[in-house]
């Protein structure tokens, strides 16, 4: 009760400042945009696909996921802010919830993530990409989870390194791999079987695969849960570290 | 109030490649009473925010106890928290949020319902004299100002105790003596304040009672006062129309005078155990054999003289 007290105050404050900074909306809607209207037009002839209906339905999950993991990344900058100003050590002298601490934080940034989401994908239904809701819905949650873990990720990261300096090449060494790797911009069916062999091990392939047979309206296939439930342990995972860092001493 | 025994903590610090264990605070002991301000004097890197930060939750001892408001540092953290207020010395508001709305939420951070929030909100603002700005961004303050929201936020949960390190430091004249009265007034609503300070004149004027820290060690503790007394008393400076010499005759069996010594032709330096008690006596006693005075001067001791007598330095050089 105190911890979903907890969670809901951090939550509505964050949500607030962001709210107030109108700026990250236009950003966040902006790029996605320009993928949308500048690379997606190539990947029907480079797909082989039918329509363009076809080749959204491929690249529009892997846009969403892309969103994820890249808008989770960078949320520990505003963190570090936060540490320089204060505000962390303030909270941490009160007996507020630790987890809360960050999961009042990393929800707001899932929310941001889904109202991006929804925005692109009522664009892409302009452009003629067909989806079920039940489907959409499931990957929302996948995305949703995605979101939830690159975040924990990164503030837990940025109380450990505590500078924006060291904060961002480590937050692009580990972003650049994993876009590579997770066939998100052309699927790894085009790859070799080695990079295939690679790409197994690359837990976001299994996310995008997951996202993609959703859109393709595939929910029986495995990657469905398999992506799931991939997502959901890493998510534990860093969440439970992340909260871990929000209550170990901060200099 | 606050009770500590042997509190100690030591950091890693890197020095090229080999790692060094360095002591920040070694073994820290002491007895702070309810209502008092109390005060950590001493310089840059003593070791005063890292007991502070102890104190306050922050950071886990290494070894030591303490015991605040009743509560038991080690083993119930949690009820410290509630216990205790903690201004740091960097700032806690952030740029883009109102006094107010800091206010509030730090109030529910402790559990305050929404409403009861609200109103402790607006009574911090009248009483730190920030209604007027309340709605503003925090941004627009000046460092006094934003000081004073740093406080507030402090004891928005009345604590029994609040932490404030070096609450002055980067605030102009005006605004640090506003400050002492802002401080002054906690301690009148029965608050214990614990201060950090390497300025002297604040000690000397702000502070009930003060340890003076060096190199994570407590070398001198008391009331300022107390403190200045131990060192070698007052010396009162007196000038005589005539000879010295002649006046030094008639003080020099004075039982108050611990030691005399005639600095020129008229100047006498008298060491005393409390000058301001025994002026008048040495007034009277020259008055009495007939020596007429054109000077006299009392000399107490500073805070920089016991620092120096305790640790082999000025404060202001380290």
């Amino acid at each position: 009760m105190k911890f979903a007290r907890d969670t809901w105050l951090i939550f509505q404050r964050q949500f607030l400042l962001l709210v107030r900074q109108p700026v990250w909306l236009f950003v966040g809607i902006f790029q996605p945009v320009m993928y949308l209207l500048l690379f997606a037009p190539l990947l029907k002839p480079a797909l082989q696909a039918s329509s363009n209906a076809e080749a959204y339905r491929i690249f529009v999950p892997g846009l969403l996921v892309l969103l994820a993991i890249f808008g989770g990344l960078f949320q520990g900058f505003g963190l570090i802010a936060e540490l320089r100003a204060g505000v962390i050590e303030r909270s941490r002298v009160t007996p507020v919830s630790r987890l809360a601490l960050l999961l009042g934080r990393s929800l707001r940034d899932v929310v941001s993530l889904i109202a991006q989401a929804i925005i692109i994908t009522l664009l892409a239904l302009a452009f003629g990409l067909t989806v079920f809701i039940g489907d959409l819905l499931l990957a929302y949650l996948l995305l949703a989870l995605i979101a939830l873990m690159t975040s924990a990720l990164s503030y837990g990261i940025a109380l450990v390194v505590k500078s924006e300096d060291a904060l961002a090449p480590l937050m692009n060494t580990i972003a650049q791999p994993v876009l590579l790797l997770s066939g998100i911009l052309l699927p790894l069916s085009f790859a070799p079987g080695w990079l295939q062999g690679i790409a197994d091990w690359n837990p976001f392939s299994w996310a995008v695969d997951g996202a993609r047979a959703l859109f393709a309206g595939d929910l029986g296939n495995d990657a469905v849960w398999q992506g799931l439930s991939v997502m959901a342990v890493i998510t534990t995972l860093a969440v439970t570290w992340a909260a871990r860092e929000f209550a170990r001493s901060v200099r | 109030m606050i009770e500590t025994k042997g509190l100690r903590k030591s950091f890693r610090s890197r020095q090229g490649r080999s790692k060094k264990a360095v002591d920040a605070v070694r073994g820290v002991d002491l007895v702070v009473a309810q209502g008092e301000i109390f005060g950590f004097l001493g310089p840059n890197g003593a070791g005063k925010t890292t007991t502070l930060r102890m104190l306050a939750t922050l950071i886990e001892p290494d070894g030591g106890e303490a015991n605040l408001a009743g509560a038991d540092l080690r083993t119930n953290p949690g009820e410290v928290r509630r216990r205790i207020g903690y201004v740091a010395q960097g700032g806690s508001t952030w740029d883009e949020s109102t006094a107010r709305e800091e206010l509030v939420l730090h109030a529910r951070m402790y559990g305050i319902g929404k409403a009861e929030a609200r109103q402790r909100a607006e009574r911090a603002l009248e009483a730190f004299q920030l209604t007027e700005y309340a709605d503003r961004k925090c941004k627009t303050y000046s460092g006094g100002q934003r000081r004073r929201v740093d406080i507030a936020l402090g004891i928005i949960h009345d604590p029994k105790i609040v932490f404030l390190d070096e609450p002055t430091t980067g605030l102009d004249p005006q605004s640090r003596a506003h400050m002492w009265d802002e401080i002054r007034r906690l301690r009148a609503e029965g608050m214990t304040v614990f201060i950090t300070t390497h300025y002297l004149d604040e000690a000397d004027a702000l502070c009930d009672r003060i340890a003076i820290m060096d190199h994570g060690e407590i070398v001198a503790e008391g009331t300022p006062a107390e403190l200045k007394r131990e060192i070698s008393g007052d010396v009162v400076l007196v000038t005589v129309e005539g000879s010295a010499q002649d006046a030094a005759k008639v003080l020099e069996t004075e039982p108050y005078v611990t030691r005399l010594e005639t600095s020129d032709e008229s100047g006498l330096r008298l060491y005393v155990n409390d000058g301001a008690r025994d002026m008048p006596q040495i007034l009277r006693a020259l008055d009495t054999a007939g020596f007429a005075l054109s000077s006299i001067e009392l000399h107490r001791p500073s805070l920089d003289d016991v620092f120096l007598t305790k640790t082999g330095r000025s404060l202001r050089e380290s």
